[in-house]
C-alpha cells in the first residue's frame, strides 16, 4: 500500500446535539481513488466535507477526535483553514460555476491566490482545462459564460477549476448524479487519470460507479463506518452482512 | 334540500362578490386618482414647465429648481444610504448566525427604522443634525458662526437616508439571499477567504439587488416630505443650493406649499396638479424599473 | 499583553508571507493574518450596528429636545437657554404682555419669589432664576420694546406648561400659551378609528379575495395594483384629498367644514390600505394549504372555508396587519397636514376639523424658536409619537408572530 494520505482516528461529528458520524476510523491512500458508499443520509456526504473544513460554515456542527492530513491534525487551531481548503479541493454534486466567463472560472483560483500575470494565468487555464479533458471544447469559447454550457461540461469545468488551484486532494461528492449516461462516463475517465497525481476522495451513490472507478470502498451507514477494504473485497465478498445487503440492492 | 343549497349558494356569491367589490373599489379609488392628477396636471407637463424657475411670486412659471433639489436630495441620500444599507445586509446574510441575538436585534432595528413615522426622522435631524452635529461643527470649526448649525440639504439628504435605509437593507438581503449557497462553497472550496468570496462572487452576483434597493430608496425619498420640513426644504429660493449648506427646493414641499399656504391657491391650481403629476411619473417609473429588476432577480432564483 | 504578541507575530507574518506558486507545497500549520479579511469584517460588523445605533440616538435626541420641560429645577439650565434665546428670539411674535407686566425689571424679584416660592423652596435657585430674566428681558426690551417675547421667561413657561399639558386646549400662540395635548390626542384617535373603519374591512377583504378566491391572472393584476397604490407620496394623497375628495365628499354628506377628521380619515385610509393588504394576504397565503384543502374535502364551500378556516388562521397576522396601519396612520404627518383642516377641537363629530400629533409637529415646529417652551412640547409629542410606533412594532413583532407560529404548528 501506498503512503497514507488522510487519517481519521475517533473522530464524531455532531449537528447541534444529534450525531451524525460516529466514531470514524479510517485511512486514505495516496494517489488512489477511495469512494465513499452508503444509503442517503448515513454521513457520507458529511465526512467528506469535514475533510476539508466545509462544515465549519455550519454553525451547529462539533467534530471530536482526528483528522490528519500528511500527519498534521487540520482541526488544530493553528490550521489555516484557507490553504488547507487550497491543499484539499472540492467538486460539487451540483455543478456550480461562477456566472463569468469559463476563463474566468478557471482564473479565479490562481487570481485569488495572487497570479496576475496574464501568460502565466493562459498556462495555468489551458493545463487544467486539458487535464479536466474539456479543453478541445472549451478552446474557441473561453470568453463565452460558463452557464452556456451543458451540464457535463459544466462539472468538468468545476473539476477544471479545482485543478488550477493546484490540490493534492479532490473531494468529489456525487459529481455525476445530476448527469447523462454519456457525461457520466467522462467523467469517470476522467477520475481515472487524475488519480496519477491527486488524492481522490468519491461519494457516489451508484455502486457500479464505485467498483468500476475507486480502488478502496468505505460503506456508511447511519453515522458508522461500517466496512473499509480494497473495492474488490467488498464487491465480491464482504466481510459484513450490511454490506453484502446494501451492495446487492436489499436495502438503500 | 334545494332551498338550502340555493341559500349556501347565494351566501356564498354573496361573500364572494363583497370581497372582490373591495378589491375593486381600492382600485377604483386608484385609477380615479391617478385620472384625475393625470388630467389635472397634463397641460402643464411642458419642458418649459421642468426647465424654468417660478415667477410672478410662484404664481408662474416652472418647477426646475424643486427637480433639481429633489434629484440632490436623493443623490446625497443614496451615497449615504446604499453602502450602509448593503453593507448591513451583507452581515446579515454572509456574517450573522441566524439565530444569534446580534443578528436578531439588527433585524429588529431594520424594521423599526421602517415603521417609525417620517416625522420623527424630521425631529431627529433637527435634534442631531443641525441642532447637535452642525451646531458643534460650528462651535468647533467656524468659533460659533452660524454655518451648519441650520437646516440645509447636507441634513435634510442624511435625514432622508436614513429614513431610507431599511429600504435599501431589505433588497439588498433578498437579492443576496437568491445567490446559492454552492457558490460560495465552490469560492471557499478553492481556497478563497470570506471577503474574497463575498466580493468577486455575491456583490457581482447581487448587484441588481443592489440597484433595486437604490431605485426604490430613491423614490421613496423623492416622495417623503415630513422628514425634510425643518431639516433644509425651502419655500421659494431664487437660486440653485450652490453648496451643502445651503436650502433647497423639493417637489413634495412644493406641492405642500403651494396646495396650503399659496396666496392665491386657485390661480396657481395647475401648478400644484403638474407639480404633482411630475412628482408622481417620478416615483412610479422609479417603482416600475424596481419591479422589473425585482421580477428578474426572482426569475434568475428559480432557474 | 499575550494578545499583543500574538498580533506582532501574525503581522510579521503577514510581510513574510510568500507569493503563491504552483509548484510549491502548500503549508497548513502557519495561520496567516489576512488584513483585508480582518478590516473587512471588523467595518461590515461595526456598520451593521448602525441601524440599532440610530434606533437608540433617535430616542435619545428625540427625548433630549423634550426634556427640558420637565426640567424646571436645574441648575445649569438657564445659560444654556440663554445663549440660544439671545440668538434667536427677537423675531418671534409669540407676545405676552401679562408676563411682561410681572417680569419688568424692577419687578422681577418679587414676582419671581411670589410665583417661584410656592412650589420650590431653594433660594440659590431664585436669585440665579432672578437674574437671569432680568438679564434677558432687559436685552429684548432694549431691542424690541413693543414685541416682548416669552421666551425670556422658560422656566416658568415650562412649569406652566406642563400644568397645561393635560387640559383642553392647545394654544402654543397667544398671550397665555395652554399646551393641552388632549384635543391633539383626540384628534388622532378620531382620525385614527376613521381611517381604519375604512381602511382594514376593505384590504382585508380585498386581501382575501386574492388570497383565496381570486384566479391567477386576477391574482396577478390585483397585487401589483394595491402595492402600486403604497408608491404614492402621502404629500400626494395629500394634495388628492384636499382638491378633489374634500368637495367631492362634501356633495355627498353635505358638511359644513370642507376639511375635517372624515375626509384626512379616509385620505390615510388609503396609505394604510396597502400596509395592511400586503400583510394580510402573506398571513392568509403562509396559512398551510392542508388546512383550506381539508376543508373543502368536508364539503364546505368556498367561502365558508375562507371564512371559518382561512380567516380564524390568519387571525394573528390580520391583527400585525391593523396593528402596523394604525402606526401608519398615527403618525401620519402630511395627509393631516393638507386633509384634516388643523383645528385643535374636541368634539366626537367625524365631519369636525381636527388636529393631530403628527400635524401638530410638521406645522408648528418650523415656526418655534430653538429651544423655548413650545419647541420643548413638539418634542415631546414626537417622543410620544416615537414610543407608541416603536411599541406597535414590537407587539407586532414578538407576540403576533409568536401566536401566529403557536397556532399555524398545531396547539
Amino acid at each position: 500500500m501506498k503512503n497514507i494520505k488522510i487519517h481519521t482516528e475517533n473522530m464524531y461529528l455532531y449537528y447541534g446535539s444529534k450525531m451524525a458520524l460516529n466514531n470514524i476510523s479510517i485511512d486514505i491512500p495516496e494517489n488512489k481513488v477511495t469512494a465513499l458508499i452508503g444509503p442517503s443520509g448515513c454521513g457520507k456526504s458529511t465526512f467528506l466535507r469535514s475533510l476539508n473544513r466545509m462544515n465549519d460554515l455550519i454553525d451547529s456542527v462539533k467534530i471530536e477526535g482526528n483528522i490528519l492530513l500528511d500527519g498534521i491534525n487540520i482541526y488544530d487551531k493553528n490550521i489555516d483553514v484557507v490553504s488547507l481548503r487550497k491543499k484539499v479541493g472540492m467538486v460539487f454534486q451540483k455543478s456550480n460555476p461562477f456566472a463569468k466567463s469559463i476563463y474566468e472560472n478557471i482564473a479565479y483560483g490562481p487570481r485569488i491566490n495572487g497570479i496576475n500575470n496574464k501568460s502565466e494565468l493562459n498556462d495555468i487555464v489551458e493545463k487544467s482545462l486539458r487535464n479536466a479533458a474539456i479543453w478541445d471544447e472549451a478552446k474557441d469559447r473561453l470568453h463565452d459564460s460558463a452557464l452556456g454550457l451543458s451540464g457535463g461540461q459544466q462539472q468538468r469545468l468545476c473539476i477544471a477549476r479545482t485543478l488550477a488551484v493546484n490540490p493534492e486532494i479532490i473531494l468529489m461528492d456525487e459529481p455525476a448524479s445530476a448527469l447523462d449516461p454519456i457525461s457520466t462516463s467522462k467523467i469517470e475517465e476522467l477520475i481515472v487519470q487524475l488519480k496519477e497525481n491527486y488524492t481522490i476522495v468519491i461519494v457516489t451513490h451508484n455502486m457500479q460507479q464505485a467498483a468500476r472507478i475507486s480502488d478502496n470502498t468505505a460503506f456508511f451507514y447511519l453515522g458508522e463506518l461500517i466496512e473499509y477494504n480494497k473495492t474488490k473485497k467488498i464487491y465480491t465478498n464482504p466481510d459484513k452482512k450490511q454490506t453484502e445487503d446494501y451492495i446487492s440492492g436489499r436495502f438503500g | 334540500m334545494m332551498l338550502q343549497k340555493f341559500k349556501r349558494d347565494a351566501k356564498g356569491f354573496i361573500f364572494e362578490g363583497l370581497t372582490l367589490a373591495s378589491a375593486l373599489i381600492i382600485i377604483a379609488i386608484l385609477v380615479v386618482m391617478l385620472v384625475v392628477i393625470i388630467i389635472g396636471g397634463k397641460d402643464m407637463f411642458t419642458w418649459e414647465f421642468l426647465s424654468t424657475f417660478p415667477t410672478d411670486g410662484m404664481t408662474k412659471g416652472g418647477i426646475f429648481p424643486a427637480i433639481f433639489g429633489t434629484a440632490m436630495l436623493v443623490i446625497i441620500m443614496s451615497i449615504a444610504a446604499v453602502p450602509f444599507g448593503t453593507i448591513t445586509a451583507i452581515y446579515l446574510t454572509e456574517y450573522a448566525k441566524e439565530n444569534s441575538i446580534i443578528a436578531k436585534s439588527i433585524r429588529f432595528a431594520v424594521r423599526t427604522l421602517a415603521v417609525i413615522p417620517s416625522i420623527i426622522y424630521g425631529l431627529f435631524g433637527l435634534g442631531f443634525f443641525i441642532k447637535f452635529v452642525g451646531t458643534g461643527m460650528d462651535n468647533v470649526f467656524l468659533g460659533g458662526q452660524l454655518k451648519w448649525g441650520q437646516p440645509n440639504i447636507l441634513w435634510a439628504s442624511l435625514t432622508m437616508a436614513l429614513l431610507t435605509l431599511p429600504v435599501v437593507i431589505v433588497s439588498v438581503e433578498e437579492a443576496l439571499k437568491t445567490i446559492p449557497r454552492e457558490l460560495r462553497e465552490a469560492s471557499l472550496a478553492l481556497g478563497a477567504t470570506k471577503w474574497q468570496t463575498i466580493r468577486k462572487v455575491v456583490l457581482p452576483g447581487s448587484f441588481s439587488g443592489i440597484m433595486t434597493g437604490t431605485i426604490l430608496a430613491v423614490s421613496r425619498g423623492a416622495g417623503e416630505v415630513a422628514p425634510i420640513l425643518f431639516t433644509g426644504a425651502a419655500y421659494y429660493l431664487a437660486t440653485l443650493p450652490g453648496s451643502l449648506s445651503d436650502q433647497f427646493m423639493v417637489l413634495g414641499y412644493h406641492i405642500y406649499i403651494m396646495a396650503t399656504q399659496s396666496a392665491n391657491v386657485d390661480q396657481t391650481l395647475p401648478i400644484q396638479f403638474g407639480t404633482t403629476l411630475v412628482l408622481l411619473l417620478l416615483t412610479f417609473s422609479l417603482n416600475f424599473t424596481a419591479v422589473i429588476l425585482r421580477y428578474r432577480i426572482r426569475k434568475k432564483r428559480i432557474a | 499583553m499575550n494578545k499583543f504578541k500574538s498580533f506582532i507575530k501574525r503581522l510579521i507574518g503577514k510581510f513574510k508571507e510568500k507569493k503563491y506558486n504552483s509548484t510549491d507545497k502548500i503549508d497548513i500549520t502557519n495561520k496567516r493574518f489576512r488584513w483585508s479579511d480582518f478590516i473587512a469584517e471588523k467595518i461590515i460588523k461595526s456598520v451593521a450596528f448602525f441601524s440599532i445605533t440610530i434606533i437608540v440616538l433617535i430616542f435619545i435626541f428625540v427625548f433630549r429636545e423634550s426634556f427640558p420641560i420637565f426640567n424646571f429645577g436645574a441648575k445649569e439650565k438657564p445659560k444654556t437657554e440663554q445663549t440660544s434665546d439671545s440668538q434667536e428670539q427677537y423675531g418671534v411674535p409669540a407676545a405676552e404682555p401679562a408676563q411682561q407686566e410681572q417680569y419688568g425689571v424692577e419687578t422681577t424679584e418679587p414676582a419671581k419669589q411670589e410665583q417661584y416660592g410656592v412650589e420650590t423652596s431653594e433660594p440659590a435657585q431664585q436669585e440665579q432664576y432672578g437674574v437671569q430674566t432680568t438679564d434677558d428681558t432687559t436685552m429684548v426690551e432694549n431691542i424690541t420694546p413693543v414685541e416682548e417675547t416669552a421666551s425670556g421667561s422658560t422656566h416658568d413657561d415650562n412649569k406652566q406648561a406642563v400644568k397645561t399639558l393635560i387640559t383642553k386646549e392647545w394654544q402654543p400662540v397667544s398671550d397665555r400659551p395652554r399646551y393641552g395635548l388632549i384635543p391633539l390626542l383626540i384628534g388622532t384617535l378620531k382620525i385614527t378609528i376613521i381611517s381604519l373603519l375604512f381602511a382594514a374591512p376593505l384590504a382585508i377583504f380585498a386581501a382575501l379575495y386574492t388570497a383565496v378566491f381570486a384566479s391567477k391572472r386576477m391574482k396577478e393584476l390585483i397585487k401589483p395594483t394595491i402595492e402600486m397604490l403604497a408608491g404614492f407620496p402621502s404629500v400626494v394623497i395629500g394634495f388628492f384629498a384636499l382638491m378633489v375628495m374634500a368637495s367631492f365628499l362634501q356633495n355627498i354628506f353635505g358638511y359644513d367644514v370642507r376639511l375635517n377628521s372624515f375626509v384626512g380619515g379616509i385620505a390615510m385610509g388609503l396609505a394604510a390600505i396597502p400596509i395592511i393588504f400586503t400583510i394580510t394576504e402573506d398571513a392568509l397565503t403562509s396559512v398551510p394549504k392542508t388546512y383550506y384543502e381539508a376543508s373543502l374535502a368536508l364539503g364546505a364551500t368556498k367561502w365558508q372555508t375562507a371564512f371559518s378556516v382561512m380567516l380564524p388562521a390568519a387571525t394573528p397576522g390580520i391583527f400585525a396587519a391593523i396593528l402596523l396601519g394604525i402606526g401608519r396612520v398615527f403618525g401620519e404627518t402630511m395627509i393631516a397636514l393638507m386633509a384634516t383642516g388643523n383645528a385643535a377641537m374636541m368634539g366626537i363629530n367625524p365631519f369636525e376639523s381636527v388636529r393631530t400629533l403628527a400635524a401638530t409637529i410638521g406645522a408648528e415646529m418650523a415656526e418655534v424658536v430653538f429651544g423655548d417652551t413650545h419647541y420643548n412640547v413638539l418634542f415631546l409629542i414626537g417622543s410620544m409619537l416615537f414610543i407608541f410606533t416603536f411599541a406597535i412594532n414590537a407587539i407586532a413583532e414578538f407576540w403576533v408572530k409568536g401566536k401566529l407560529m403557536k397556532k399555524i404548528q398545531g396547539k
